[in-house]
């Protein structure tokens, strides 16, 4: 497809790929993790002091 | 309104709920629409089609020090202001700087092994390039080591700037070096020796993968400060626990 140094173009758009989707996947599975745990704590009745004030 | 006030985590939420989906999908379309560009432009005359290497790891490259660019700006923000917004800024975009600093030199050495025969070279380009892969992973080893999340910030932000000196050198390194690297071709004084066949997918794919940065970045700073709120209810709910 890419003549003789075929394998040098795809190794280097497969590897982009696999590591950048894996960084997407890892920063949003990151903050749902965070939301969830934050959501706990909050369904619990503990929330910082100026959320009220936020939430107006 | 002054625009520090603005630069407050609350309203950096608000905002960016609302800007980030927009911002992901258009760096998608922008991608996709500079990969169609990249896998139809004419083979180089001398590469062939390696050339089409050059649309991903010139980007990386100039977003591994845009990256840092942004992290030392964001030091000085925390050091100088004392801002919360920096600090955040600063800690999230650590690993995604090292993600394109460690991309870039992937896709470099998988290039250079058919044009140079060689998959690595210590010259001036390459090596500089391993040294801002390692301050990278210099901050995020810094904050890890640290327990207090303020100190950690602060040498964090230090070792920032003491290693900003080495993104001019990673610039300029094939200038000032006889390097094997090729020297700039894009942004001359002279203006760009590269032909524009090859010159505007690469600038779309730039500003696809920019665009993605920012993206990221946004999503990772949004998460850093859902963190420290999670730190303060969690250091709250242990002190209401131990006075129960």
């Amino acid at each position: 497809m890419f003549g003789e140094h075929g394998f040098f173009i795809l190794a280097c758009y497969g590897v982009s790929a696999l590591v950048l989707g894996a960084l997407a996947l890892w920063i949003v599975l990151d903050g749902r993790a965070v939301r969830r745990r934050l959501d706990e704590l909050e369904a619990r009745g503990v929330r910082r002091r100026s959320a009220s004030r936020e939430n107006g | 309104m002054a625009l520090m006030d603005l630069a407050n985590p609350t309203r950096f939420l608000a905002l960016s709920g609302r800007v980030l989906p927009w911002l992901a999908g258009l760096a998608l379309a922008t991608l996709a629409f500079g990969f169609f560009l990249a896998f139809r432009a004419p083979a180089d005359y001398q590469q062939g089609e390696t050339v089409r290497i050059m649309y991903i790891h010139v980007p990386f490259a100039w977003l591994a020090m845009f990256g840092y660019s942004m992290i030392a700006l964001s030091a000085l923000g925390i050091l100088v202001w004392r801002h919360p917004l920096a600090d955040v800024a600063h800690k999230a975009m650590a690993p995604i700087g090292a993600v394109f600093a460690f991309l870039c030199l992937v896709t470099g050495s998988l290039w250079g092994r058919p044009m140079w025969g060689t998959y690595w070279v210590w010259d001036a380009r390459l090596t500089s390039m391993l040294v801002l892969l390692l301050l990278y992973l210099g901050l995020l080893a810094l904050r890890s080591a640290i327990e207090d999340p303020n100190q950690a910030g602060r040498a964090a932000a230090v070792l920032s700037l003491v290693g900003f000196v080495n993104v001019p050198i990673v610039k300029f390194s094939v200038d000032w070096w006889n390097t094997l690297h090729q020297p700039a071709s894009v942004f001359r004084m002279d203006g760009p020796t590269i032909h524009s066949s090859l010159l505007w997918p690469l600038l779309v794919c730039a500003i696809g993968f920019t665009l993605l940065m920012l993206a990221l970045h946004m999503a990772a700073m949004r998460t850093e400060i859902f963190r420290r709120r999670l730190r303060v209810l969690e250091a709250r709910a242990a002190a209401e626990a131990a006075y129960a």
